[in-house]
Order: structure tokens, then C-alpha cells, then sequence
């Protein structure tokens, strides 16, 4: 950890140190977002993500997280300030990142492997060759076998599993996820999270998702940064130093798991109504 | 795997078209029914008819046997065959533009805020006004020939398709749209691969009320117009007091109908709704 827990500063905090060598793979300088009709949503936003890791952006609704991952993604365009992204400023969408959707966003007259083919077949691709590429990560997000399966039969868990292969097999660098659990039942979920954690071992990339749950936060982030709301501002940066690679079982029940997860609900509580 | 949660379907758009969705999905659902009860249906509906004209309560209203007699009967002369062809003559013409120009013209709307400014608060008036009241102003100005039942047709068939497309692109779910340009989909791909296939069912069930508003707008043309082909049919019998050949002339053409609008809905499952062939 790098920051005092008991300490929740008020207001915009500077990033804290990276603490290993891994150069940041995305930064984020001075970005602001004013929508139409004045509702600032993100004020004066400083960020730093280093490259193969996976940082949650957390906090209240009203915050801004998803409106700076839309951001990150190039989906929407930033008031001030700009985000580079392995060294390049962000102008819109870009090869190489991919994003993950709240609600999936799978065409509902595609199969499984059509839509974790999509990002290919826009990108070009012959139909063999991403067909065979999406198989391989159809398999590996746990759906051997449903490649033929439509959406709608598909539980919320399966789909999204769907919409997390075809952010794979466009081979980016950087995996944006919107929310990708909330729209996924509790024991999916757990099972979907342990499954991601298998998966950033397999896969070298570097994942930023958006969520509103604390323990899914501590969970999965070696990064977690807490926004705070109106206007949406960094209000804390943690690294929690919890072991991954044995036993994702375990992690749950780790001191420092628990200690984390109670310190960032200590400084959201007063968001709550 | 546990059974799947009730999580929202992106098939199913927001509100808008609510007619066209409400009147498909009844349709989708008389199809579901077993052969059996679908023919059970319309004996019963058979049944009371000849009941009906048994017990002798009106002259004019000719028994179900009777008219299924004079429509063999016409159909065997050929002037049932004649009367069709001379009535869908200028319903094709009519519906052949109103859906390429209709459709057409209604995923600009929806594609483009400039053309939507411009002309959705014509089609918002065509819909809502009663179309068969223009239909004299048409003789008026077309004369009685070919061009004014096209243009009754096209009157009354039009806006509900263009409405129906225009709300169909409208209502295709935002994110659709974001992951295709989140995976660097040009504008083009975004419409061909994402917004069309995704508008296709709402597109379709406009383009089915606007097949069945056609039937409306030649029948209406044959009756007001001049007589010809069904039409006259209808009105030839009417004045000679001949209610059997009245009847199955009209039971004719609204069964003529109502075939035609189901098989586009076999069309559309079969060309572009693989999702709903896997359900069988």
C-alpha cells in the first residue's frame, strides 16, 4: 500500500508513486469533462497506469469513472487535459485497446463466434483466419462448445463471457471494462472474477475496469483508484499488495483483503445516503 | 450452468412502433398455435357464421356455404382470377415504391439529424391523418387512371413504413453502436454490420402494416375512384342483390391479405433471422 488508509484526503490527490520499474502504459493529464448543459463530471483528472497490470477505477455514482473510461477508450473527447496511451495521445478508438460493455453489446443475430469474431471481421480479417483466432478465445474464456449458441441463449454470465473473448482476440494492449459484472448474477460473478484472475496470467495485457463494488475492487486490482463525486475527482490511489498466484480462493479471506476492503468503505460511507 | 437470469435482450427496443410490435407480436403468437387449434379457430368462426345466416335475421347476410359456393363458382368462370389481377396491378406498382422509396427514405431520417428535421413532421401529419380523405383530391388531380390508385396506395402505405424505419434506426441500442467504433468500424460498417441487421425486425413489421394499409388504400381506390377489378366486383354484386358473391368476393381479398402479410413475416425469419430459426 502507499497511502495511509485512515487518511481519507479530501479533494484531488496526486497519483502516487509507481512503485516497480513497468513504465506506465496509459496516462492520464489534467482531464476534465463538462457535458452539454454544464454538468462537470470530471475535474482536473492526473493518472497513471503501468503497463500488464489491472487498475479498478471505484467509487459513488456520480463520479465520473465511466464517463474516464469512455475517455480512455476514445468513445468520448476529454473538455481538457489528454490521455496517451503507450505513448500516444488518444483522438478516438485505437487498435490497441479493446472494450468491454456493460450490457455486453452482442448482436442478438450473431453466434457466440461470429460475435467474439466482430472486432476482426470490422477489422478485415478473412473469415477463416478470425473464426480460428475466436474459437481459441472462446475456449479460453470457458465456452468450448457454445460457439453455435445465439445470445439469447445465454445466461448474463455467458454473455459477457462473449463480449470479454472478443476483446481478446483483437490482440490489444489494453482491455477497457465498463461495469463488465454488474449485470451478472452473484455466483456467476465470483466465478467470472477467480476466471479473470486466471486469465491476466495467461494473457500479458493490461486491464482497466470500472466498478461500483469495493470487493470486487480489492478482488482483482493491483490499482485502485477511488473517485470521488461532483465533480469527479481522484480521491485516493491504493496498490494492494495481496498474493494472487496460488489460490484466488484464499484471497477473500486475507487479512490484508479484508483491512482494505473495510478502509475504502470507511471513506465512501459519507457518499452513501 | 446455472438457468439464465432474466437480463435484457438487445432485440427488444424501447417503446417506439408500439402498433407495429403489438400488432407482429399477436401475429407471432396466432402462428405459434398447433395447426389443430388454428383450424379449430376458424371452424368455429365458420360455424357461427352459418348459424348466423341460418336463422334468417337479415336477407343481405348469405350463409358460410353459400359464399364458399360463389367463390368457386367465380373462381371457376375466371372473374374472381380477372378482378385480382387488375387490382394488384397498380397495388404492386404502389407498394413497390413505398417500400424501396419508404424504407429507404426512413433509415436516412434515422441516419441523419438534418433530413430528420426536415421531413419527419410530414410523415408525423400522413400518419396520423385520415389518408382515404385525400383520396378524392388524388381523382382530382391524377385522374381515374393507373396513377391515382398508385397514388392511393402509396398514400396509405408509405408513412407507416418510412415511420416504422425511421423509428427502427433510432431505437438500435447505443452500444451497438459504440463497439463497433470502439473496435474501429468505419461509419459504413457500423451501418451494414450493426444498425441494419439490428433495425431489420422493427423495419419489417412497418413494412407488413404498410402491405396491409396498400390492400386498403387499392380497395378504397376501386370503390371511390372507379370501379375496377375487385372493386367492381364488389360493387357489380352489391347492386344486383347477389350478397353470396359479395361476400366471398371481399372474404377473398381479405384472405389475399392477410396470406400476403404472413409470408413476409416467413420472408423475413428466413432471410435474416437466424436467432429465431435456432428457437425451433
Amino acid at each position: 500500500m502507499t497511502l495511509a488508509l485512515d487518511k481519507v484526503p479530501d479533494g484531488a490527490n496526486p497519483p502516487a508513486a509507481t512503485p516497480a520499474a513497468s513504465p506506465p502504459i496509459i496516462t492520464v493529464e489534467g482531464v476534465s469533462k463538462t457535458y452539454d448543459g454544464g454538468v462537470t463530471a470530471l475535474s482536473g483528472i492526473d493518472l497513471a497506469f503501468p503497463a500488464g497490470k489491472l487498475a479498478a477505477l471505484l467509487g459513488p455514482s456520480g463520479c465520473g469513472k465511466t464517463t474516464l473510461l469512455k475517455i480512455v477508450a476514445g468513445l468520448l473527447a476529454p473538455s481538457a487535459g489528454r490521455v496517451t496511451v503507450k505513448g500516444r495521445p488518444v483522438t478516438g478508438p485505437g487498435p490497441e485497446r479493446a472494450f468491454v460493455f456493460q450490457d455486453f453489446a452482442l448482436l442478438p443475430w450473431a453466434t457466440v463466434l461470429r460475435n467474439a469474431a466482430f472486432g476482426l471481421e470490422l477489422a478485415g480479417m478473412a473469415r477463416r483466419q478470425r473464426e480460428e483466432k475466436a474459437r481459441h478465445y472462446v475456449a479460453e474464456v470457458g465456452l468450448a462448445g457454445f460457439e453455435d449458441k445465439y445470445p439469447h441463449e445465454l445466461s448474463g454470465g455467458m454473455r459477457q463471457r462473449v463480449g470479454l473473448a472478443r476483446a481478446l482476440a483483437v490482440d490489444a494492449d489494453v482491455l477497457l471494462m465498463d461495469e463488465p459484472f454488474s449485470a451478472v448474477d452473484e455466483q456467476n460473478r465470483r466465478k467470472f472474477q477467480e476466471d479473470l484472475i486466471r486469465l491476466r496470467e495467461l494473457e500479458n495485457k493490461t486491464f482497466l475496469f470500472v466498478t461500483h463494488s469495493i470487493e470486487e475492487a480489492v478482488y482483482l486490482a493491483d490499482r485502485i483508484v477511488l473517485l470521488s463525486p461532483h465533480p469527479g475527482r481522484v480521491s485516493q490511489v491504493i496498490d494492494p499488495d495481496i498474493p494472487r498466484s496460488d489460490d484466488v480462493e484464499a484471497i477473500r479471506r486475507d487479512p490484508v483483503y479484508l483491512d482494505i476492503v473495510d478502509a475504502i468503505w470507511r471513506g465512501l460511507r459519507r457518499y452513501a445516503e | 450452468m446455472a438457468p439464465p437470469p432474466a437480463s435484457r435482450t438487445l432485440t427488444q427496443g424501447p417503446a417506439g412502433g408500439a402498433a407495429a410490435s403489438a400488432a407482429a407480436g399477436a401475429w407471432a403468437r396466432w402462428s405459434s398455435l398447433p395447426a389443430l387449434w388454428r383450424a379449430a379457430s376458424l371452424a368455429l368462426f365458420f360455424a357461427v357464421w352459418e348459424i348466423a345466416a341460418r336463422s334468417g335475421f337479415s336477407y343481405a347476410l348469405p350463409s358460410f356455404t353459400a359464399t364458399a359456393a360463389a367463390f368457386w363458382e367465380m373462381l371457376a368462370d375466371g372473374s374472381l382470377g380477372t378482378a385480382f389481377a387488375k387490382t394488384l396491378y397498380p397495388l404492386a406498382i404502389g407498394l413497390a415504391f413505398s417500400l424501396t422509396v419508404g424504407i429507404a427514405g426512413g433509415v436516412i431520417m434515422g441516419l441523419r439529424r438534418d433530413v430528420e428535421f426536415l421531413s419527419l413532421p410530414i410523415f408525423i401529419v400522413m400518419q396520423a391523418a385520415p389518408m382515404a380523405a385525400l383520396i378524392p383530391l388524388v381523382t382530382f388531380v391524377y385522374g381515374i387512371g393507373l396513377t391515382a390508385k398508385v397514388m392511393a396506395v402509396v398514400l396509405l402505405a408509405m408513412p407507416v413504413i418510412t415511420i416504422n424505419s425511421y423509428k427502427a434506426v433510432r431505437n438500435v441500442p447505443p452500444s451497438l453502436t459504440a463497439m463497433a467504433r470502439s473496435f474501429m468500424g468505419t461509419r459504413r460498417q457500423q451501418i451494414t454490420h450493426v444498425i441494419l441487421p439490428a433495425a431489420s425486425p422493427m423495419i419489417f413489421a412497418g413494412a407488413r402494416l404498410g402491405v396491409a394499409e396498400g390492400f386498403s388504400g387499392i380497395v378504397l381506390a376501386e370503390l371511390l375512384i372507379t370501379p375496377t377489378g375487385v372493386g367492381d366486383l364488389i360493387t357489380f354484386h352489391r347492386s344486383v342483390a347477389n350478397f353470396a358473391h359479395m361476400y366471398a368476393t371481399i372474404a377473398a381479398i381479405v384472405a389475399f391479405a392477410v396470406i400476403a402479410v404472413s409470408l413476409l413475416q416467413r420472408l423475413e425469419t428466413a432471410l435474416f433471422r437466424p436467432e429465431k430459426r435456432s428457437q425451433r
